[in-house]
């Protein structure tokens, strides 16, 4: 993955033609920006809100799917013949099925199959059945005999090229090499430096774990298919669907009104998309086929391990003169997206005139990487931020002195463009003043067994600007009430409700009357994936756009049937109204335009970026937690995040996001680890008992989000920046550097387990 | 890690407990025959006449269906009664995405089978609903923004109904107590801590429903 390709895209998307007229930056705003409950939120917590797992279709059938158990292996025979006989069974295919033995291609390296004859990690798919229910359905599966050559694997990416180590693929193990990442003269630069630190950073494999699972459902309409699926795109998810089955795009409808929860692992179709339909054509009945929490665990993406070893040169004033970094990461058995940016904070955080990271990539038989929220990000972050703590402790200066005093203004890893805003000193500065950082940096160490202690991290997030394709259309009916229509999907992050409130603040209307039509491939405009903390700034300026027209045209129409000045004409609620004349107001219901058309409709296009600048969010967080000296338990007492993402749209999910983003975080520093046994290369925690995300009890009591907002008027037409992605950044490094400051035990491996704490902690004792 | 699956279910008259955990809890996973061994027998086969009457009080109605023994209250619930707004997270006791109460007390309906719920009163996520208007909780969830996605809802709120009938004076900590058999992968935790709390204050106003 590279800066070039952002990991939300997929091949070519059409370009939206350029606005004719921008709307200007929004002086003030009567909606924007307040707390305000979600549009949808009635339909989400009352039930009735439809999930694709929810999707219940007369006749409906079940799907499942068969796989792999082994790490690697080859599929010598799958006997189908007792599964097929079994009660309630209508399909069951595997490679043999004609429509079924097609190619598998993943966008970079080693192509596979659907179901492919050599299985590269657990859980690969071998067949597929669909029944009555999906008891029968799993009875179905546990009938068919396979007969496996089970074949030596790879399960650890530090071996993975070692001379013991199989070849997994025929080309090798490693990934093509890319060539490092070089700015200044390193060597320069570590000569220029009074002190020089290294050290290696590990990061655990994480699994994203959505609530909802993968899966969809699909109905054949004739030539015509329907699919229910669980996505962050409907429109990426068609695109892949169509190409796969053959079938033109218009034909291919993908509904996605309500997910839940996907952080990057649901961007694309998955081999259920195309199973599911396949299943349903033979049957000719409609087919769910949702994953097992298990399958869940091992097959639909993951944030990869990583190993980073890092050098960083300082001058004794504070300046940073080099910064090197050598990574080694694994997309897992396929090369799918998700791997690599490890380096982006290295290269881009803080002011270095030198720098180099190299980073090198190896298969492993597991299952593939996909984007995980800030892919790459929050494990350099782990690195660099703990690495800064160190350097910071070395030169005997504060750690937020030291990082104020590295900060640019222009993006170094862009060739030097200017950043459009830049509110990462303000969210150092204002977030400890509102932490009280001094104060609590201060205090005197505790005599007792449990220790307390502060750190901050701080961070940047790639993308973050958005940017063009994007559609989007507001409707009025005669009547003055509102339609919203975009193709962008809601992921949790109160999409709808913003776009809503944009509406609402250009058209006085409320917000929580417009109806909206969202995610639907079949009835709503194209969209790229909601993901990349993109969607608003991606979305926010065409629908302000669009809204901006059926004000412009309303006005129109008062003007023309009035014979009045445009330029003299405003909109409030309901009505047209007059500026110098207030007085004069022209309800809305009222204009004849309006009532003989029966709807006035606006349609809004994402415009470019500007050129030769950088859009990029900010953030600093800042944590303080307890450590167990006897147990290694760490307990987060608290947490607050300051982050620039430009104009706040509606404070309440904002804070949600920040809140949200950091818990997230905690789990990478604290618990989320997914452990392959290296014997058989089986991942031993696939459930969610044993791989452990944060729950209440592991959330701090108090929780601080702090919006820095540089009033971003360059950016695009609302200011806003992304926000889901810096939010999870900083926060494991800050907790790393928390547990430093409590206890002087630097843990440079995540996730600090109990047991790793301990360990360290012993060790370093033995060092003294 | 998956459990194997069992094939003694045959000599029994219906599944046994260890051939239910084995069909719900392992789903499709690890189900294969492992390198040359034999496959497993053909598992039992559940005939209409194997199926049972029950009678399920869900949200105060009487629900009669046939079920298999095998099939869980969540399965029931949702695939065979429609009520969607409980959910299926892990279908392993895991999650909590699908808490309902039973006699007042939230429990996992995918850990409960459909023929042990006879006799009692299931609440779900539709039962706290008074026709249209949301329940006490479910209006907290919303002005506090207790949630993101809104697919662990149901169940969160189920739990926090649970917890406030036990205890209508829970502390902040016995609230995240009550909440943690609740997973929330968006992380909504902080939002709903202070929903449960603002619904524990309204109904101790009497100001609830
Ligand atoms: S679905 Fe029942 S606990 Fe997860
Ligand atoms: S709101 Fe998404 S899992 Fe809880």
């Amino acid at each position: 993955m590279s800066e070039e390709s952002p990991y939300w895209i997929e091949g070519t998307v059409p370009e939206t033609p350029t606005p004719a007229e921008y709307p200007q930056p929004w002086k003030t705003t009567s909606v924007i920006g307040r707390r305000m409950a979600r549009v949808d939120a009635y339909e989400r917590v009352s039930g009735t809100a439809v999930y694709p797992s929810d999707v219940i279709l007369p006749g409906m059938l079940y799907g499942a799917i068969l796989r792999c158990p082994h790490a690697r292996a080859r599929v010598l025979s799958v006997d189908t013949a007792s599964s097929k006989a079994m009660p309630g069974v209508h399909a069951v295919i595997t490679a043999s099925t004609p429509e079924a033995d097609i190619p598998w291609a993943y966008r970079r390296g080693p192509e596979s199959r659907l179901f492919p004859t050599l299985c590269q990690h657990e859980g690969e798919a071998v067949a597929a059945v669909a029944a009555e229910t999906p008891q029968q359905a799993a009875d179905a599966l546990r009938t068919i005999r396979v007969n496996y050559e089970i074949l030596p694997h790879v399960a650890d990416q530090e071996t993975s090229s070692g001379p013991k180590s199989p070849k997994i693929w025929d080309g090798g193990n490693e990934l093509p090499a890319r060539p490092p990442y070089q700015r200044g003269d390193i060597d320069t630069g570590f000569s220029e430096a009074d002190i020089v630190l290294e050290r290696t950073f590990t990061t655990a494999c994480e699994i994203h774990a959505p609530m909802e699972t993968h899966g969809c459902v699909a109905q054949w309409d004739g030539d015509r298919l329907t699919l229910w699926e669980s996505t962050q795109g409907v429109f990426a998810v068609q695109a892949r669907v169509a190409e796969i089955l053959g079938l033109p795009l218009s034909k291919v409808r993908i509904v996605g009104h309500y997910m839940g929860g996907g952080f990057g692992s649901k961007l694309q179709a998955g081999k259920y998309s195309i199973i599911a339909p396949m299943l349903a054509r033979l049957t000719a009945r409609p087919v769910k086929l949702f994953l097992s929490r298990e399958e869940n665990m091992l097959c639909v993406g993951n944030r990869p391990p990583s190993r980073m070893t890092l050098k960083a040169g300082v001058k004794k004033d504070g300046t940073l003169t080099a910064l090197a970094m050598d990574t080694l990461s694994t997309p897992g058995a396929y090369a799918v997206s998700g791997y690599g940016l490890e380096d982006w904070q290295i290269r881009d955080l803080y002011t270095v005139p030198n720098v180099r990271t190299s980073s090198r990539f190896v298969y492993i038989n597991a299952g593939p990487a996909r984007p995980f929220r800030a892919p790459g990000h929050p494990q350099g972050s782990w690195a660099l931020e703990q690495m800064m703590d160190d350097l910071a402790e070395a030169l005997g200066m504060d750690p937020i002195a030291f990082r104020l005093k590295n900060i640019p203004s222009v993006s170094q890893a862009r060739g030097g463009k200017p950043y459009t805003t830049t509110g990462l000193k303000e969210c150092l500065t204002e977030g400890a003043a509102t932490f009280n950082w001094e104060t609590a940096r201060s205090r005197p160490a505790q005599k007792s067994h449990l220790k307390r202690g502060v750190g901050m991290g701080a961070c940047l997030w790639i993308a973050g600007g958005g940017g063009p394709p994007s559609t989007a259309i507001v409707k009025i009916f005669a009547d003055g009430s509102v339609n919203l229509n975009l193709g962008a999907s809601d992921i949790g992050t109160g999409t709808k409700s913003v776009m809503a409130m944009i509406v609402a603040e250009e058209l006085g209307v409320d917000p929580h009357a417009i109806q909206i039509e969202h995610a639907d491939t079949a009835t709503t405009q194209f969209a790229t994936p909601s993901g990349g903390s993109k969607t608003i700034p991606t979305e926010s300026p065409a629908v302000r756009e669009a809204a901006y027209a059926v004000r412009r045209r309303l006005i129109e129409l008062a003007a023309e049937q009035h014979e009045l000045n445009v330029e003299d004409l405003g909109l409030a609620t309901g009505a047209v109204i007059s500026k110098s004349d207030p007085t004069a107001t022209f309800p809305i219901t009222e204009l004849e335009g309006l009532q003989k058309r029966g709807l006035v409709m606006g349609i809004g296009y994402r415009g470019p970026n500007p050129e030769d600048v950088a859009i990029t969010p900010f953030a600093a967080q800042f944590c303080e937690v307890e450590v167990n000296t006897r147990t290694g338990e760490i307990g987060v007492l608290s947490f607050l995040g300051a982050h620039d993402s430009g104009r706040v749209m509606n404070r309440l999910t904002y804070d949600n996001q920040v809140f949200g983003g950091i818990t997230m975080g905690i789990g990478l520093a604290l618990t989320e680890e997914r452990i392959l046994d290296q014997a058989t290369g089986k991942m031993v925690n696939a459930n969610l008992h044993d791989y452990k995300i944060p729950t209440a009890l592991d959330v701090p009591a108090e929780m601080t989000s702090l919006p820095i907002d540089p009033h971003d008027e360059q950016c695009n037409t609302t200011g806003a920046k992304g926000l889901g992605e810096p939010v999870t950044i900083p926060t494991a490094g800050a907790i790393a550097n928390a547990v430093f400051h409590a206890t002087g035990v630097r843990i440079t491996q995540s996730p600090i387990t109990p047991a790793r704490f301990l360990e360290a902690q012993a060790a370093q004792a033995k060092e003294v | 890690m998956a459990k194997k699956p069992t094939t003694k279910g045959r000599e029994h008259d219906g599944v046994t407990r260890r051939g239910f955990i084995g069909t719900v809890g392992v789903g499709a996973l690890g189900a294969a025959t492992v390198g040359t061994r034999r496959a497993e027998a053909v598992p039992e086969i559940t005939t209409p006449e194997a199926m049972v009457q029950i009678g399920l009080t869900i949200n105060g109605r009487i629900h009669r269906l046939l079920v298999e023994p095998r099939w869980t209250l969540l399965f029931t619930l949702r695939e065979r009664l429609g009520l969607t707004g409980t959910k299926v997270g892990c279908e392993r006791g895991e999650c909590g995405s699908c808490t309902v109460l039973i006699d007042g007390q939230p429990r996992y309906a995918c850990m409960t089978l459909a023929v042990e719920a006879e006799g009692s009163q299931i609440t779900t996520i539709e039962g706290l609903m008074d026709g249209e208007a949301l329940g006490d909780v479910q209006q907290a969830f919303v002005n506090e923004d207790a949630f993101q996605c809104g697919f662990c809802t149901p169940g969160q709120i189920m739990a926090a109904e649970g917890l406030l009938q036990a205890n209508p004076s829970p502390s902040n900590e016995e609230i995240r107590k009550g909440m943690s058999g609740n997973l929330c992968r968006c992380a909504a935790y902080h939002h709903i801590v202070r929903a449960v709390d603002s619904a524990a204050d309204g109904r101790r106003k009497g100001d609830n429903r």
